[in-house]
């Protein structure tokens, strides 16, 4: 097998009847793409004909390790698809193992992994805003958004132990309990978020260069949007008003006061409104949630099998310890029905789903994940073609591609 | 409609779907034969516009399964917000089923990920190429028979050095 680049098919521009349109290649290693993707360009003169994404640059066998590592183990791989908001992957695979298992986790615990996955949502879009606004030449934008980010990264490091790639959650709980600190770090950050949301948007909202590069460029209709699976943000822009917290409640969702929030025009510029306006709903959420933190244990009890119990309880009663040993056994460990259950959530970017095949044993016969950056960047040729090679990267940035996602 | 009437007017309309519900999820199993006409009668009558996700599952070491790959096929009504899971079997040699990029352009991805991961053919798909893996890549890594580690890693590829490329 040659390790040299095979020509994909958007390469042969010399195919093409039309002398006068040349290739362009756009990555993989580009500082625009954020990532490592690949787009081939056909370009006549600076109007792009045609593009074709490469993609599997950051392939990893994402889902090949799914059926390697049991269910506790997985979920530090969920945190490297995508690495922006991995506390939203964290909480998708394990909602969707505890569907597979059957087990309902306490309402303390709903409510932390409502707290965490809003939190993961406010990282996200702030790095997507921020970075659409770095691609469309706003730096100053992008440090105004990257400043709220550490807020986020110390609230986790408060809870778990970990900034980044956090892996909070467990089969039937979390790692810890919040300790009173992290609490109150997670009170104060919702109030401390409308000046960040003011900033943003008194640098952007009115920006004659950003809204002329943003506004009409990578127009979805929400025929097409519906038609190619969109789903999150890019999907609410198209005025699709979809959205699985909402739908389908999960967690503790249908506890807290929130709007959907859509946009009907479809371009950059409704996406990038759409978010900045799902970064207020989330504030929300994440207020409603620790005032109204219910008391009780984080995870479920020892009659379900699922988690290790805390040490005093295995020293000091018999439950207790058979749970520790069954569960640390080898060949013990949960009881998993042989079938297949899908579960999604409504991850930043859309609807991340898992699709797990259970065959009786502590690993996963498929774990299959749904990942939204995927759907989306198939989009991207329909979005690109007839615009300018400059609006790309304001595209890209809105669409918010993670290649870790996308590639898994 | 109901999500209830639906599956029983699918039934009817093929009788050989059988139909099944795990934590309130529904499910229909449909043979290989009518896949294509029972996805397009759900889209087309039964308004399910939306497809999130299509993949495969390998059946090779699983216990008492008869066929080799399961195609799964998760639908999604954007009026209703009603879902449905569409399931198929298909087995060597040369397993293969009717593309849906005609019904819808998700598809057309998602596709491309069953042949490059499972080697499954999708008659009738307008790109069918790998895309995740390189397009000289020979194996389909997520079947079963094929190692987690050791198969198609760098050391085992050729290296070309600077001057033959």
């Amino acid at each position: 097998m040659p390790l040299a680049p095979l020509p994909a098919a958007g390469d042969l521009a010399h195919d093409d009847p039309r002398q006068y349109v040349w290739t362009m290649n756009f990555g993989p290693q580009h500082p625009a793409t954020h990532t490592t993707l690949r787009l081939v360009l056909k370009l006549d003169g600076e109007r792009v004909v045609d593009a074709m994404p490469d993609i599997g640059y950051l392939h990893s066998g994402f889902e090949k390790l799914a059926e390697h590592l049991d269910y506790n183990q997985y979920v530090t791989v969920t945190d490297r698809m995508n690495y922006v908001s991995p506390m939203a992957n964290n909480v998708a695979w394990h909602g969707a193992v505890e569907k597979l298992l059957g087990i309902e986790v306490p309402p303390r615990c709903r409510y932390l992994r409502v707290i965490v996955a809003e939190l993961a949502r406010i990282s996200d879009h702030l790095l997507a805003n921020g970075a659409m606004g770095l691609d469309t030449g706003a730096f100053t934008h992008f440090l105004y958004a990257f400043n709220p980010r550490e807020w986020i990264c110390d609230i986790f490091e408060a809870l778990c132990g970990a900034r980044f790639t956090n892996s909070y959650t467990r089969v039937g709980g979390l790692m810890h309990d919040a300790s009173p600190a992290a609490i109150e770090m997670i009170r104060n950050f919702p109030r401390r978020l409308p000046r960040v949301f003011g900033d943003m948007e008194r640098l952007l909202n009115r920006n004659r260069i950003f809204v002329d590069r943003t506004k009409g460029v990578g127009v979805l209709s929400r025929e097409q949007a519906i038609n190619r699976g969109c789903s999150g943000p890019v999907a609410r822009a198209s005025g699709v008003t979809r959205d699985v917290r909402r739908d389908d409640p999960y967690l503790a969702y249908a506890d807290f006061d929130f709007d959907v929030c859509c946009a009907e025009a479809g371009d950059c510029f409704a996406r990038y409104l759409v978010r900045m306006a799902e970064m207020r709903e989330s504030a929300k959420i994440i207020a409603q949630a620790v005032e109204n933190l219910p008391p009780g244990p984080v995870n479920v009890g020892v009659d379900q099998r699922a988690i290790l119990p805390p040490k005093t309880r295995v020293f000091s009663t018999i439950e207790g310890l058979i749970t520790h040993f069954e569960l640390a056994m080898s060949n013990r460990g949960f009881t998993v029905p042989r079938e297949e259950v899908y579960s999604a959530v409504e991850a930043p970017n859309g609807e991340l789903g898992f699709y797990i095949v259970g065959d009786g044993t502590a690993t996963a016969y498929r774990g299959r994940c749904r990942p939204p950056s995927f759907v989306h960047f198939a989009l991207f040729p329909h979005l690109i073609r007839g615009h300018r090679l400059s609006d790309v990267v304001a595209v890209l940035g809105s669409l918010n591609v993670i290649a870790a996602e996308l590639d898994r | 409609m109901s999500l209830d009437e639906t599956i029983d007017a699918l039934k009817r309309a093929f009788p050989d779907v059988g139909a099944s519900e795990f934590r309130g999820q529904r499910r229909v199993v449909v043979p290989r034969e009518a896949i294509h006409r029972v996805l397009r009668a759900l889209k087309e009558q039964y308004g399910f516009d939306m497809l999130v996700d299509l993949t495969c599952v390998d059946y090779l070491d699983y216990p008492d399964a008869t066929d080799r790959f399961g195609l799964v096929y998760l639908l999604a009504n954007t009026e209703t917000n009603e879902r449905i899971t569409v399931r198929t079997f298909v087995n060597d040699p040369q397993p293969s089923v009717p593309s849906v990029v005609g019904l819808w352009e998700a598809a057309n991805w998602l596709e491309r990920e069953v042949w490059d991961m499972f080697g499954i053919r999708f008659d009738g798909h307008p790109d069918l190429r790998r895309i995740l893996l390189p397009e000289g890549f020979e194996a389909h890594p997520l079947r079963k028979d094929y190692p987690l580690s050791g198969r198609g890693e760098r050391h085992n590829l050729p290296v070309i050095r600077r001057g033959e490329a």
